[in-house]
């Protein structure tokens, strides 16, 4: 069976700065793991490696089977990415950007639909151009893209910063329901108390590596996982969008 | 990751014999062209152009063109990617650029007694100009600061347009200037009737540019070599230091992931 | 690939009619490149009818540069240009999307600039099906160069200088077809205005083609 993540001594080049210094992580499907770190530790590095828009120069690193080496652009629409910067384009609506983004995968309007309902985005919020939403709002429609899209790997770079309350608890339940469902979630974090329980593993990393890596705050009647690492089944992948 | 197999030392032998040679060359190219080969029948004194304004041309289009095209294509191709070709092509550019430029120039001198104007929009020399700016743009975007391997990347993809460009060009503004005029072609200069010693001297004056040309393309090499031997060591410096930085955290490591170093979280 | 073309050219579009950037913007500007050329040249009407081809392609030329940088602004965000690598579309399709969007829009552009040189020149085309291919497919090869270089100097915080450097000097040609064509539009002789569409369609070909290969990788070293 193989992890959805692995990476060994990779090293991953910004400009001509070592954003990755020689990273070991490894992620299994439905497996949740939270990276911690200062800034400028390389968390967000990490994250972009995964999703192929950062190009790992030298060590190894596969992400769904794909040696991000030699291709990393084949991963890309089988990934969700969510940035610091919501990839909407503020002319359009919420519900435009959504389905340009499911579209773009050939996925019917209705399942953006479904997201958008999901993450609360109804009425004139659907409507509103994306330019004047807030900030909490537009990480909101970004999120519903990535849910409409159903990857098999989720990359969430702080995606508690600037959500409110409710928001945080429903990202907490589409974590799980990702999870349960096959996908691998690998999640940035400053907020080890939002983020911890919700972890099968935390990783701390420092100075583009991974310093350390121990079990998270999930308990197992969530996660059906026994013990953290342990490997699991690849029968359920099932539902995801892999391939 | 270095962009370097080798280290680099002083200039190389074959670099400094190739430039002497040119510059001999170049020296009797001078004194047989301005002193000993008569001055033609039609042109006179003017025709003495012909030894260096054809060879620059040459050297500009072909010699400087065909490295920088063929370097970017063995750049790109992964096969034989390294950046010997990306730094071989960004200096043929440059190399490039100041023989277009002195193509102009030497066509615009002798067209001033020979058209009367420093400048008329004759194909070749309008081909050289725009030649001239379109690789001043590659050297603009070449100067922009990006990872080596992007700023590669994107050079040879520049590269190729440029080459792509260059014969639309000359095409355009060949056929621009042909039917402009009716049909004749106003081409007072290369059909001159070359024979003895002038023939000679016009073989020198191209060996004496050509030589140039690799002694140029040599040291333009060099000079970026060294400027990316230099940013390597930058490179390993701050690759060290990372490596530090993260060794130090994992000998603090027992703080836990509940306190990152470093606070402002 | 088509598809995608469809959806990104659909986006880009429908971005543009929420703000009017080229209606606002562009078309003022051309018409502004029009009357300025014409200042410069006139008043007598000679050598402006004389001029007339040459101011029309300039505007033209010049308008292409912002329509150009606008349509990479669309994906000026950090969070959007990620997007759109993620998103799943072929390379290839997007720039035949924001080619076409840039087309579009340029098509317009000369709509009104006709009627500009019209009125403004006084000069009158004789030849409306020659004026209307050339510029037709000048308008596919500006488009296609224009977004072509717009993904070379992507990336660059100094794309907005750096890309006319770059790209009027590859549209010359066109320029130069483009405004010879028009002329024997104006002076009514087809045959010799046909001549420079030999030019027009190489150019449009060559570049629709290289830049449906190219994008990709410039995406990627952008």
């Amino acid at each position: 069976m193989a992890p959805v993540v692995h990476f060994h001594a990779a090293v991953a080049l910004a400009g001509r700065f070592p954003a990755l210094a020689g990273v070991d992580l490894s992620l299994n499907p439905g497996e949740v793991v939270v990276v911690v770190g200062a800034n400028g530790a390389g968390k967000t590095s990490l994250l972009r490696a995964c999703a192929g828009l950062l190009p790992v120069t030298s060590g190894e690193a596969s992400v769904l089977g794909v040696d991000l080496t030699t291709d990393h652009t084949t991963v890309r629409r089988h990934v969700g990415l969510l940035g610091h910067a919501a990839p909407l384009y503020d002319e359009l609506s919420a519900a435009e950007n959504v389905r340009f983004s499911t579209r773009a995968l050939g996925l019917p309007t209705a399942v953006a639909d479904a997201a958008l309902e999901r993450l609360g985005l109804v009425g004139r919020l659907r409507s509103t151009p994306a330019g004047r939403l807030s900030a909490g709002q537009r990480r909101r429609v970004a999120l519903a893209a990535l849910v409409a899209r159903r990857p098999a790997l989720w990359l969430l770079d702080e995606p508690h910063a600037g959500l409110d309350a409710p928001s945080r608890s429903l990202l907490g339940e589409l974590i799980a329901e990702a999870s349960a469902e096959g996908a691998a979630v690998l999640l940035s974090s400053h907020e080890p108390s939002l983020s911890v329980p919700l972890a099968d593993r935390v990783a701390t990393m420092g100075g583009g590596r991974i310093v350390s890596d121990e079990p998270g705050g999930r308990r197992p009647a969530l996660s059906a996982v026994p013990a953290p690492n342990t490997k699991r089944d690849a029968g359920t992948m099932g539902s995801w969008h892999v391939a | 990751m270095s962009t370097h197999s080798e280290e680099l030392g002083t200039s190389p032998r074959w670099l400094t014999v190739v430039g002497l040679l040119g510059l001999v060359a170049l020296g009797f190219t001078v004194w047989l062209g301005l002193w000993i080969t008569p001055p033609d029948q039609v042109q006179g004194n003017l025709a003495r152009l012909l030894y260096i304004h054809p060879p620059i041309a040459t050297v500009a289009l072909y010699w400087a063109g065909g490295v920088a095209l063929a370097g970017s294509l063995l750049y790109l191709w992964p096969r034989t990617r390294s950046f010997f070709w990306d730094r071989l092509a960004a200096s043929a550019v440059e190399v490039g650029a100041v023989f277009a430029a002195l193509t102009c120039v030497t066509g615009s001198i002798w067209g001033r007694p020979a058209w009367g104007a420093w400048w008329t929009w004759d194909a070749r020399l309008t081909s050289s100009a725009l030649l001239f700016i379109l690789e001043v743009g590659y050297l603009a975007l070449r100067r922009v600061p990006a990872d080596p391997h992007l700023r590669a990347r994107r050079s040879a993809i520049a590269a190729l347009l440029i080459a792509l460009d260059v014969p639309i060009v000359h095409f355009s503004v060949d056929w621009w200037q042909t039917l402009h005029q009716g049909g004749t072609v106003l081409d007072p200069g290369f059909n001159l009737h070359v024979h003895g010693s002038m023939a000679w001297t016009f073989l020198l004056g191209f060996i004496a540019f050509s030589l140039l040309f690799v002694w140029l393309l040599g040291v333009r090499y060099r000079i970026e070599a060294l400027q990316d031997q230099l940013c390597d060591r930058e490179l390993e410096v701050s690759l060290s230091d990372r490596w530090r930085e993260g060794t130090e955290l994992a000998g603090v490591g027992a703080a836990g992931p509940t306190e990152p170093d470093g606070g402002a979280a | 690939m088509w598809r995608d073309a469809v959806l990104v050219a659909g986006k880009d579009l429908r971005i543009e009619a929420r703000s009017r950037v080229a209606l606002w913007q562009v078309v003022p500007f051309a018409v502004l490149v029009l009357v300025l050329l014409s200042f410069a040249i006139g008043p007598d009407t000679a050598p402006l009818h004389h001029a007339a081809p040459g101011i029309f392609w300039i505007a033209v030329l010049f308008s292409t540069v912002l329509a150009t940088q606008r349509s990479v602004a669309i994906e000026s965000g950090d969070g959007t240009r990620d997007g759109l690598r993620l998103s799943g579309i072929d390379p290839g399709g997007i720039f035949l999307g924001k080619a076409a969007a840039v087309a579009l829009q340029l098509l317009v552009l000369q709509l009104v600039l006709w009627a500009g040189v019209t009125f403004l020149l006084g000069v009158r085309v004789h030849v409306v099906w020659l004026a209307l291919v050339a510029s037709l497919l000048a308008t596919v090869g500006l488009a296609c160069a224009g977004v072509l270089y717009g993904a070379l100097s992507a990336g660059l915080r100094v794309r907005e200088t750096l890309l006319p450097l770059l790209v009027l000097p590859v549209l010359a040609p066109v320029l130069l077809a483009g405004s010879k064509a028009w002329q024997a539009a104006l002076e009514g002789n087809a045959h010799a205005g046909a001549d420079w569409l030999r030019i027009l369609i190489p150019f449009a070909v060559i570049y629709l083609v290289v830049g449906t290969v190219l994008y990709g990788p410039l995406q990627e070293a952008a």
